[in-house]
């Protein structure tokens, strides 16, 4: 791997150091901050005189204090981070002339497009790393939960395929930043790209699952239910949806499938629990690992194009 | 000097879409010698160097430099040629020290030996007292003084300098054509230098080639060019050959 090392470690450097990063990083801090502490004090408030049911380290990610819970805060956003980190990371060097001059040095040309990915996924972690980490400290403070064993390998899962979720996002960055040579069109193109994908492709999903169907007569129960999985499996298109499917039951163990057809509150999750036991994280996992290997996948499969993009490009052009 | 020969081509090609940039072109390059490469614009020099430092693939054609073909070692022949492009890139927000230590490090120069090479070079090319400044404040000049220390610090056995005057001050560029007829003569590095300014660079080459639409047109020694008539003589079939292409 020649060249690999000095290259990661300079995007690493320039990536801490740019204002681009600390402004990026303090934004995402304050705002999940926020919402794990009203999330923590709600959790408080609705326990006040009830037994402590389990997993309520797990709740600060997915009860909402105000607007929405931290985890679809994450599935929203989280997309930003990748694209924010990655749109110019090749065009930049390209208008700049130091592309060339890059792979003019003895080193393998898939070193510079990789040492720039490899930045980038080690950035994310240390970004929902701290994240994490803040959380589960606040949990301490306000709820005064310490997190149990399966509940930190939870939340390590769960770590796991947000960096994956968000690292797609960075690889669908950098492509644009290796077809587009002006670095406005590919902040643009992955912006549409994460609005389309992100709003379009769910709202379009239940459009579609709506028209596809006939209205029967009387409104029954199998034809919401049929209209709802065609919803459900249209909406796969989004990377979203795919992340909040892989990472649902991880962070919920109460949860026995993907599907959402009922929005089940807070209190009353609590009052299931007493009659149906939590899943175990095995079982959790089996019924998420379909959604986890998908955006595994995906991520390969957009990080691969780029690199088989640069690779192929002819040099005089960069 | 009849020293062994470095760079060669053989019908060297290169065509983008219908438009040849570079047509048939035999080369040969001796150790030691600064061989100028003379031409107009788009005249196919940068392509041409392109090719032989494998950063483009030829269309046609053989390339060997140092017996490597660029083609398939591209590795092996960077590791020996050191390119200073055309209009050439720096990271801006870089001081020119922490630049050299990066391009050290790509090269897999040791730390240590990297840090004393940067210091003697940044002397040499006379930016010691600006290696702190970030690039981005550099005129135009030292950054080309700064391609040059580059180039010192990674201490090739081939140097191709793609208009290495271009833009500059006459005082400008006199000082970089000094430096490269010293690296030349200290280090015994061979050069390759291509330029569309006559006037400026033979002085201190020993052997020029003019170049026109991807053809080589003239190929000379300056020392018999000198005999028969100093620079007046070369200056002529640049002349005549720009005249004949525009009439």
């Amino acid at each position: 791997m020649s060249g690999l090392k000095p290259i990661l470690r300079k995007e690493l450097s320039d990536h801490f150091s740019s204002y681009r990063f600390i402004i990026l990083f303090a934004l995402i801090a304050m705002v999940s901050f926020l919402m794990a502490y009203m999330a923590g004090l709600k959790i408080r408030e609705d326990l006040e005189g009830e037994v402590k049911p389990a997993f309520v380290f797990l709740m600060l990610f997915t009860s909402s204090g105000i607007g929405f819970p931290l985890v679809q805060f994450v599935a929203l956003f989280g997309p930003l981070i990748g694209l924010i980190l990655g749109f110019d990371s090749i065009n930049r060097e390209w208008n700049e002339g130091t592309l060339s001059k890059l792979l003019a040095q003895p080193i393998y040309r898939d070193a510079v497009i990789n040492g720039k990915f490899l930045s980038g996924v080690l950035l994310v972690t240390v970004m929902m790393l701290s994240i994490i980490l803040a959380v589960t400290g606040l949990g301490l403070y306000t709820v005064g939960v310490v997190p149990g064993l399966e509940e930190l390998n939870r939340i390590l899962i769960y770590l796991f395929v947000s960096v994956i979720y968000i690292s797609f996002w960075l690889g669908v960055a950098i492509l644009f930043s290796i077809l587009f040579r002006s670095i406005t069109t590919s902040a643009l193109a992955s912006l549409a790209c994460w609005i389309f994908f992100s709003f379009l492709v769910p709202l379009a999903a239940s459009a579609l699952a709506n028209s596809s169907s006939p209205l029967p007569g009387e409104p029954n129960s199998a034809y919401v239910v049929r209209v709802a999985r065609l919803q459900s499996t249209l909406s796969l298109v989004s990377p979203m949806k795919l992340y909040s499917d892989s990472t649902a039951a991880i962070v919920d163990p109460l949860r026995r499938t993907t599907a959402e057809l009922v929005q089940v509150g807070m209190l009353e999750r609590i009052s299931l629990s007493r009659f149906a036991g939590p899943l175990s994280l095995h079982q959790s996992l089996l019924l998420t690992i379909p959604y986890i290997v998908l955006l595994v996948g995906i991520m390969a499969i957009f990080f691969a194009v780029s690199y088989i993009v640069f690779m192929r490009r002819e040099i005089r052009s960069l | 000097m009849a020293g062994r020969t470095v760079i060669e081509t053989r019908g060297l090609t290169k065509r983008y879409g219908s438009q040849v940039a570079v047509d048939h072109l035999d080369l040969t390059v001796e150790e030691g010698e600064i061989f100028g490469f003379l031409g107009p614009n788009g005249a196919g020099k940068t392509t041409t160097l392109l090719m032989l430092v494998g950063l483009t693939e030829p269309s046609a054609g053989q390339a060997r430099v140092l017996g490597w073909d660029p083609r398939r070692d591209p590795i092996r022949v960077k590791r020996e040629v050191g390119y200073l492009q055309e209009n050439m890139g720096f990271y801006r927000d870089m001081k020119s020290r922490e630049m050299l230590r990066f391009i050290g490090e790509l090269n897999g120069i040791p730390a240590r030996e990297a840090d004393r090479r940067i210091e003697a070079a940044l002397e040499l090319v006379a930016l010691a007292g600006d290696a702190d400044k970030t690039i981005g404040n550099y005129s135009r000049g030292m950054r080309q003084r700064l391609g040059l220390a580059e180039i010192l610090l990674r201490d090739p056995k081939i140097v191709f300098l793609d208009e290495p005057t271009l833009g500059l001050d006459p005082e400008g560029a006199n000082r970089i054509i000094e430096l490269i007829d010293r690296m030349c003569r200290d280090k015994g590095m061979t050069v390759l230098l291509s330029s569309h300014d006559l006037y400026k660079v033979q002085r201190i080459c020993h052997r020029v080639g003019i170049m026109a639409q991807g053809k080589m047109v003239v190929e000379a020694r300056t020392s018999e060019l000198a005999a028969g008539g100093g620079s007046m003589a070369l200056e002529d079939l640049y002349l005549e050959y720009f005249q004949e292409e525009r009439s």
